[in-house]
């Protein structure tokens, strides 16, 4: 790693810090609760037309013909556009282009995008779809990837080397059948975990202008509901055929993402399309219905793993075989593929260790990121075992967790470095503030408590494109009247990242945070960051914050020091104030101090960024799940069980997370909070699903189950605080890690309480009520 | 977000001019009270009223009253109100229960008891979006020819899913209706026909004023439970009211119990007293007759996959909140539900 990221963890003034670690309210959390904030959808701009989308109500057809005249004949439509219209395909990862804006040739799910149209208002654009006359063909359609594995004719991809299979991928570290063989208790087993969604509240939505103002060549600007404008400016440059320098992207205020909006949509497409067409802003806005369908949410799958431990209660080995269930197109799959193997490797450690993973194509949604990416489904199968084997060895699943703990600034077996690793403190925690000791195993009939760990990255050193330049970039400007502004290419997708940015700096130049402004995600306005995907944000962009701002303290510091006639280790900056450490009367503003600043260097501005050390294990796919740190967390669920309903009630969690450095614990609270909220919704609720007709179960927030108030246990955040080396300040991630091992966590609990395992998810009551008759009628055998 | 389709509202004052209204032309013209089942239905282009005649401001429609003995429920009150009036507590629990299980508290604001009786049934392939149903070649009910849910049969069974509804016919709920001819009062037993289309005998022209509950001889006991997957918001996977009458001495005299959610419409449990009658609470028999009753509930109530979810399980469940719900009525507890 390059010297420029490496700012130490210290506090930059004394020996404290002044805003790093205190609650801090969200530098826009005011205006998001009093209405102020604009998202995209509250754009309205003079002129601006609506429009809809034409899906397709086949699972799997061929388009034999579009006929756009009658549509284009009614009054108030101003323009219709299908695939013809952009057939350039592309897709997020470079590697595997496989979408278009507006199908071209051939449909792949009940909801696949078809023909827009722009109109002078929404009913007129949906009258005008129904208008549109599409002629398909029929195909073959795929609902179980079983098949997809083996049927390849009709290809859901035509051209597609390896039939109706997106990726696969295997690997091996060690020898896994000889650690298997030398094994004292192996476990092996069938895991399901179902398909999930993100359900952000904000629907997706997109508005461009085309404008000849600034140019004759025109500039093209889209408001985009984006986690990742990055890769939107790239790929709308691509199928739209323009320069990038002729399109801007902004990303407004975004209500939740989760990782579904982290691809490029046929909306933002279409909505630019139509606006080049007519010369009219135009604005799409998506329903609830349609998000189902773009959804890139959780993927199903399907896993069988294996794995073994001594009689002293040392793991040796797992062996994992996955099936997982892609959905039409390839999205971020490829790593999806690689995070379904790569990221199990700590906070236990797997000696020998082996993965074989296949996606595949089926006529459904895409699936695609969706927070704890590719590693919540391993994670779930891997510490059902971990419990099966403690159990086996009677030990308490926390001490076994402890033995074979990986220990910190070492190496995993796939070869990905670990750093700060505070795993062994979220053990701690979790089991004292649930009081595991005292109560596990004492709890009345039907109630148990479970424990899980996991481990997640902060971020990737795999760019998604290959390219040498940093991963993310920060420009400040600080001027005469005292107020610091901040340019990040960072998305806000309410996780707080421009909160954090501005934590930082004001910390950095001993400002308040009051007067620190945040310019995010405008590509014409700042620098480029790779966006809010893989729990990078706070870790790069937040590092390049600190890279930035020390530079332009030096500047500072030395105008004052020369002011005062003094060194410069005698100042000290905080809270809006510059001190003379050596003289209690002597003080200034940092207004006074930029000034000074501004008239001895000129104009005040600096950069910073952040780029990933070289990481990753020297094999292909090696640098995928390389992360400059990981956080680690552990779970403990209580759970209640209705042996008469099979009714799975969790009553309460207790999270532990070591996020390195809680840069404002409220925030951190805040994600671990929702982490768990959303794992436990996929544990007993959620369930993603196509009927028998390949149609979406029920695309629609009263069908699909999220939960409510009523159905959210009590949530116990504990912040573990291991200070990384390299983090911000010794920060890493918090948004994504807490998910994971809540899901396994409640199932252990379940075993504990009721003595069933439960292997397949979601855990209904159906399926509760099975397993306890299977167990009643195995005792059965046994007494008889 | 969904559009809603075009229409026109009108907003009378008094019953007569509400009736006036409705006269007008059948089809075209709906009545709207709360709305909140209504205007989702609209949204999914399962009704396209040409005009709404809203009972918004016909302040006769409001409002809980004794009168004779009887207990007068006006069809504008709003659920809230019904679940939480100290008179509906006292002489209706089993309603006051249901009524406070419906939906979720901003839906039970909006949301009548008039529009409750009402409500249309439901069926997971007949409420999507007109998108929806079209891919699937829509169905029986609405703008196609084949149920999905019985394969191959000519009768649509989409599910009475109003929780006040089995609540209200264990209390022998009366209904008053005006139409242009005058008023009628129908049974709320006599409303119903198997017909998941359209479950009701009477025209959807003529306004529902107010739902009598008549004065009841003996005291009696009464709970609601409800099956569904969240602690709110969903409607019932499966409801069940029971009444159950007793004597000074806690002798049971006469019991009913009322299910909703399994066919088309809300269904009475044939003899279900006879398990109950001559037994004293909380007594071994009383014990006994409670499966009984449980049992026979299983027997007759056979939910199909209608509504949402997986209907063996919702079998599964009959005997099990039948049971707890008579128990809590026997307790003067309730709701039965999971939360
Ligand atoms: C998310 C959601 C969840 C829900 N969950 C439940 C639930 O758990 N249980 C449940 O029972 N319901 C549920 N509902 C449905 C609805 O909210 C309630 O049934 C409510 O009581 C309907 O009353 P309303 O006044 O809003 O009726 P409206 O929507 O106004 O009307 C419903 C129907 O009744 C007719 N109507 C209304 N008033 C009269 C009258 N006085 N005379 C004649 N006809 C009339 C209307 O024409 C219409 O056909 C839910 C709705 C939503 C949106
Ligand atoms: S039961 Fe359902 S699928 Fe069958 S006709 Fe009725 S609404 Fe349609």
């Amino acid at each position: 790693m390059s010297a420029r990221d490496n700012h130490g963890t210290a506090p930059p003034w004394g020996d404290e810090f002044q805003v790093i670690g205190k609650r801090h309210r969200k530098v826009d959390g005011l205006a998001k609760a009093t209405g102020q904030a604009v998202y995209t959808d509250d754009i309205a701009l003079p002129g601006m037309l609506h429009a809809k989308t034409l899906r397709s109500p086949h699972a799997h057809a061929r388009i034999l013909s579009i006929d756009t005249t009658r549509a284009e004949a009614l009054p108030g439509v101003h323009a219709v556009i299908t695939g013809a219209s952009m057939p350039i395909k592309y897709g997020v990862i470079p590697w595997t282009p496989d979408e278009n804006a507006l199908a071209t040739d051939r449909v792949r799910f009940i909801g696949d995008e078809v023909a827009a149209v722009a109109a002078v208002d929404e009913d007129t654009a949906n009258a005008a779809i129904e208008l549109i006359d599409v002629e398909y063909e029929p195909l073959y359609s795929y609902t179980d990837p079983n098949e997809s594995l083996e049927r390849h004719d009709p290809a859901i991809h035509e051209g597609n080397k390896h039939g109706n299979v997106s990726k696969h991928v295997e690997l091996e570290f060690g020898d896994v059948e000889g650690a298997l063989d030398g094994a004292d208790v192996v476990v092996e087993n069938d895991f399901f975990f179902h398909g999930s969604t993100h359900t952000a509240i904000e629907p997706h939505c997109a508005v461009a202008q085309w404008s000849q103002d600034t140019s004759a060549e025109g500039l093209l600007t889209v408001w985009s509901s984006t986690q990742i404008s990055h890769y939107v400016h790239r790929a709308l440059a691509r199928v739209l055929e323009l320069p990038e320098t002729r399109i801007r992207v902004i990303q407004p205020n975004l209500g939740g993402a989760f990782g579904g909006k982290s691809d490029p949509f046929s909306l933002e497409f279409c909505v630019a399309k139509l606006s080049m067409l007519t010369g009219r802003p135009v604005k799409m806005l998506w329903t609830r219905e349609e998000i189902f369908y773009a959804h890139r949410g959780r993927h199903p799958m399907h896993m069988h793993y294996r794995s073994g431990a001594t009689s002293d209660g040392k793991l040796v080995g797992s062996d994992a075989k996955i099936l997982i269930d892609g959905g039409s197109y390839s999205s971020f799959g490829l790593v999806t593929t690689y995070y379904s193997g790569q990221l199990l490797t700590g906070p236990v450690d797997i000696p020998n260790y082996r993965f074989n993973s296949t996606r595949v194509f089926t006529n459904k949604p895409p699936c695609g990121p969706k927070r704890g990416h590719g590693s919540v489904q391993p994670r779930f199968a891997f510490e059902i075992q971990l419990d099966e084997l403690a159990c086996a060895l009677d030990i308490d699943p926390i001490d076994f967790r402890r033995k074979n703990w990986q220990g910190e600034h070492t190496k995993t077996v796939n070869g990905q470095r670990i750093t700060s690793n505070g795993f062994m403190t979220c053990l701690d925690e979790a089991e004292r503030e649930s009081q595991w000791k005292e109560r596990r195993g004492k709890l009345a009939d039907g109630r148990g408590l479970g424990v899980a760990g996991s481990m997640y990255i902060s971020g990737t050193n795999y760019p998604i494109y290959p390219n040498d330049m940093p991963q993310a970039g920060i420009q400040i400007k600080v001027d005469r009247s005292g107020l610091v502004t901040i340019f990040t290419g960072g998305n806000d997708i309410g996780q707080g990242s421009n909160s954090v940015v501005a934590y930082l700096v004001a910390e950095e130049l001993g400002v308040e945070v009051a007067d620190v402004r945040v310019v995010a995600a405008d590509t014409d306005l700042c620098p480029v960051d790779l966006g809010a995907y893989s729990s990078r944000v706070t870790f790069m962009v937040g590092n390049a914050a600190i890279d930035a701002a020390r530079k332009l303290r030096k500047q500072v510091v030395e105008s004052v020091a020369k002011h005062w006639e003094i060194a410069e280790a005698g100042i000290r900056m905080g809270g809006g104030v510059v001190l003379d450490l050596a003289d209690a009367e002597r003080t200034m503003g940092v207004r006074e101090a930029f000034q000074l600043a501004e008239a001895d260097h000129d104009t005040l501005g600096s950069t910073g960024s952040y780029n990933t050390p070289e990481l990753g294990g020297d094999y292909r796919g090696g640098t995928i799940g390389a992360s400059p740190a990981y956080s680690f967390t552990a779970h403990v669920a209580e759970v209640t069980v209705d042996r008469e309903t099979g009714r799975i009630t969790c009553d309460e969690v207790w999270v532990a997370h070591d996020c390195g450095r809680a840069l404002n614990p409220m925030l951190v609270a805040g994600q671990m909070e929702g982490s768990v909220y959303m794992g436990v919704a996929e544990a007993l609720l959620e369930e993603h699903d196509v009927n028998r007709f390949g149609l979406h179960s029920g695309p629609s927030l009263l069908d699909y189950r999220i939960p409510t108030t009523l159905d959210t246990p009590k949530i116990n955040s504990l912040i573990v605080e291991s200070v990384d080396p390299e983090g911000p300040y010794g920060a890493k991630e918090a948004g994504e890690g807490p998910l994971h091992s809540v899901i396994p966590a409640i199932s252990n609990a379940v075993y504990d309480a009721v003595g069933i395992r439960l292997r397949h998810l979601p855990f209904t009551p159906a399926k509760v009520l099975r397993a306890l008759a299977e167990l009643e009628s195995d005792q059965t055998v046994e007494q008889s | 977000m969904l559009r809603l389709p075009k229409f026109e509202v009108e907003k009378p004052t008094t019953v007569d001019e509400t009736v006036a209204l409705l006269s007008e032309k059948t089809g075209d013209v709906m009545i709207i009270a709360g709305g909140t089942d209504l205007m989702p239905n609209m949204k999914h282009e399962l009704f396209t009223p040409k005009k709404l005649v809203s009972l918004a401001g016909v302040s006769a429609l409001f409002g809980i009253r004794e009168e004779a003995g009887a207990l007068v429920i006006g069809a504008m009150t709003p659920l809230d109100q019904v679940a939480n009036h100290p008179l509906v507590a006292e002489r209706a629990p089993a309603l006051a229960q249901a009524a406070g299980l419906v939906a979720g508290p901003q839906l039970r604001r909006m949301g009548t008891l008039g529009g409750n009786v009402m409500l249309d049934t439901r069926c997971q392939w007949y409420n999507q979006t007109y998108f929806w149903r079209k891919s699937l070649g829509f169905c029986l009910k609405k703008d196609g020819s084949a149920c999905h849910v019985i394969e191959g049969g000519s009768k649509c069974v989409a599910a009475a899913s109003n929780d006040t509804a089995p609540a209200l016919m264990s209390l022998d709920a009366k209904l008053t209706f005006a139409n242009a001819d005058g008023q009628r009062e129908l049974l709320l037993d006599d409303l119903w026909k198997s017909d998941g289309i359209f479950n009701k005998k009477v025209p959807p022209s003529d306004l529902l004023t107010e739902i009598r509950l008549p004065q009841r001889e003996v005291k009696h006991l009464g709970a609601y439970g409800k099956l569904r997957d969240r602690g709110s918001i969903d409607f019932p996977l499966f409801g069940v009211a029971v009444r159950i009458d007793i004597d000074a001495n806690d002798v049971v005299v006469d019991a009913e119990a009322v299910s909703v959610a399994l066919q088309a419409r809300p269904t009475r449990i044939r003899k279900f007293g006879e398990s109950l009658v001559g037994t004293t609470l909380g007594s071994p028999e009383f014990e006994k007759g409670v499966q009984a009753a449980a049992s026979l509930g299983h027997k007759q109530c056979r939910p199909m996959p209608n509504v949402p979810g997986d209907h063996e399980y919702r079998h599964a469940m009959v005997p099990v909140y039948l049971k707890r719900t008579i128990l809590a009525a026997a307790a003067g507890a309730g709701p039965v539900h999971a939360v």
